[in-house]
């Protein structure tokens, strides 16, 4: 995919272990900035049963175009400095399920991995689904394959204990299977009262931080909920 | 589409060993199973299915909790649910957690760190209460920390040893938490209960969009495996400030929410229960959050729940 004397595309996988954390949302996120900062950046969204991406960055409407080379990604800007895959651009019907067994997921995803035509980019950044299995195996597997470098992976969790055994199982995955974890962020860390600016801990708070402490993991920081933080992810 | 089982070694364009082309499509040419296959062999009914009906005969109600969308509070409301119909002491509850990566059913229900013990019955449950009856893959991991990197068919082998061999003595309801998504474990567990007379699904989910996108889905699952949906909940809907009692959204319904989307796709809406801190935090230490708040608005909202889905359950599995 890398063109010869080109520096390979970078490759940071956000993971959890845990669902409802804000993965899809930290995501779309992290490579927003990248584009902002200039540089060429895709989003993988392997979460194949509940594909969040599209709407997140207000694309659900388009269509994936099929060429000889393969498929093209969506871009999500004008600039052509972010493109997406998501296989919701891929159902006929948004309401209809995806009800696959593990080998046709591995298949979908060895697709993404090589059958897109990102183009030279920078960065992609590889959404996923919660848990450790078939979609996050044949990721690693795929990328490994692949001639993308993998810069590791970005943990989000949220503060309470039900999230965190869930995380503390991903980073055993993640070192299990040779995936360097790039550090973790705490999301819905706090909530402040839009009448009275209380700070209220929905979701308890610092479990994250101590949680990287412990397993000897960079702490990226903590991100309080904001109702409108999903509706801001366009560029 | 569904798909159906794929077996490891089936070439890519398999048609699925459950497919009327199964054995007999250009694509089994060289595969393998391509004699199993064609005979009939491989599409033949489960006999395991025929010995869950019968382990499942005496249990009056059985339900799903289901969401598509993860983090929304499955089990935390498959467990209140639990300890609400437990209450009753002419009950006995069963609770099955059957996501295999991420149980979260010892830690809320104050369970963690026990151990299952199997017998000439099979699998003793861990009591949670006298009357309340739990497994989970939690009891059986060597640690909680390690993942379980499972792929579809051990974990398709494991749930199926859960509806099998555990011995919940005579429970009159089992609910059974699932993780999120539409894939092995909930083809698994639907196909594994086909005969069992299963009462319906519970769908849970936040009230926000993208929350939303896939519990539509999850309801299209329902309606494709023939399962009754018993009602939706729309979880962490509404937040009330514990210093001015202002309210909020913290995930606001942006396309409508969730009675919006019910009336929609023409499944009951059971009620909306609070974002409250309180209920997280007893749901992380284990506590029973009905016990310490009972008058709570939260505790009110689950009970108010409990007693429309009761009513659906008592109603009849017709309905």
């Amino acid at each position: 995919m890398a063109e010869s004397g080109r520096a390979r595309t970078r490759v940071v996988v956000v993971l959890s272990g845990k669902g409802g954390v804000g993965k899809s949302t930290t995501a779309v996120h992290i490579a927003v900035a990248m584009a902002r900062a200039g540089k060429k950046v895709g989003v993988l969204d392997v979460d194949l049963c509940g594909p969040s991406i599209p709407r997140l960055l207000g694309l659900e409407d388009a269509v994936v175009m099929h060429g000889e080379e393969g498929w093209h990604p969506v871009y999500a800007d004008e600039e052509k400095r972010l493109c997406v895959m998501s296989i919701g651009f891929l159902l006929p019907d948004k309401n209809a399920p995806v009800i696959w067994r593990g080998p046709k997921k591995e298949s979908m995803i060895k697709q993404f991995i090589e059958d897109v035509c990102w183009g030279p980019l920078d960065a992609i950044v590889i959404d996923t689904p919660p848990g450790t299995s078939d979609e996050h195996i044949s990721v690693c597997q795929n990328l490994q394959k692949s001639d993308m470098h993998i810069d590791g992976c970005v943990l989000v969790t949220t503060p309470q204990r039900v999230a965190l055994a869930d995380v503390r199982r991903e980073i055993s995955f993640c070192r299990k299977v040779g995936l360097p974890i790039l550090g973790l962020f705490e999301n819905m860390s706090g909530y402040v009262c839009p009448h009275c600016k209380e700070c209220t801990n929905v979701f308890s708070r610092g479990g994250g931080e101590s949680l990287a402490a412990n397993a000897s993991i960079a702490f990226l920081g903590a991100i309080p909920i904001d109702p409108q933080l999903q509706q801001c992810a366009v560029l | 589409e569904v798909e159906g089982e794929r077996p490891a070694d089936a070439p890519e364009s398999c048609p699925g060993t459950s497919s009327t082309d199964a054995g007999k499509a250009s694509a089994c040419a060289g595969c393998p199973n391509q004699k199993i296959c064609a005979s009939g062999e491989a599409n033949k009914p489960d006999p395991d299915v025929g010995v869950i009906r019968e382990r499942m005969r005496d249990v009056a109600h059985k339900l799903l909790v289901l969401s598509g969308k993860g983090g929304v509070g499955k089990s935390s409301v498959a467990c209140s649910l639990a300890v609400a119909l437990s209450e009753n002491d002419a009950n006995q509850v069963g609770l099955l957690d059957c996501d295999i990566c991420g149980p979260s059913i010892p830690t809320i229900m104050g369970v963690v760190g026990e151990e299952v013990h199997m017998s000439n019955l099979g699998w003793q449950p861990v009591y949670a209460e006298h009357n309340l009856a739990v497994m989970s893959i939690g009891f059986v991991l060597p640690s909680l920390d390690d993942a379980v990197i499972w792929k579809g068919p051990k974990k398709n082998g494991m749930i199926k040893q859960f509806l099998k061999d555990v011995h919940w003595s005579d429970i009159t309801h089992l609910i059974i938490d699932t993780p999120p998504g539409t894939s092995d474990e909930h083809l698994s567990i639907t196909t594994l209960l086909a005969d069992a007379d299963v009462d319906g699904a519970v769908i849970v989910t936040t009230p926000q969009e993208v929350a939303l996108l896939d519990v539509r889905k999850q309801i299209n699952f329902c309606k494709k495996v023939k399962m009754r949906v018993l009602g939706v909940i729309s979880n962490m809907d509404g937040f009330v400030c514990p210093s001015c009692s202002g309210t909020s959204q913290i995930f606001p319904a942006d396309s409508g929410g969730v009675e919006a989307m019910c009336a929609e796709m023409d499944v009951p809406f059971l009620g909306s229960i609070p974002l409250d801190p309180k209920f997280a935090r007893a749901c992380d230490e284990g506590k029973r959050f009905t016990d310490q708040w009972p008058t709570s608005q939260t505790a009110k909202s689950i009970g108010n729940i409990v007693e429309a889905l009761t009513g659906r359950l008592d109603g009849g599995k017709n309905k």
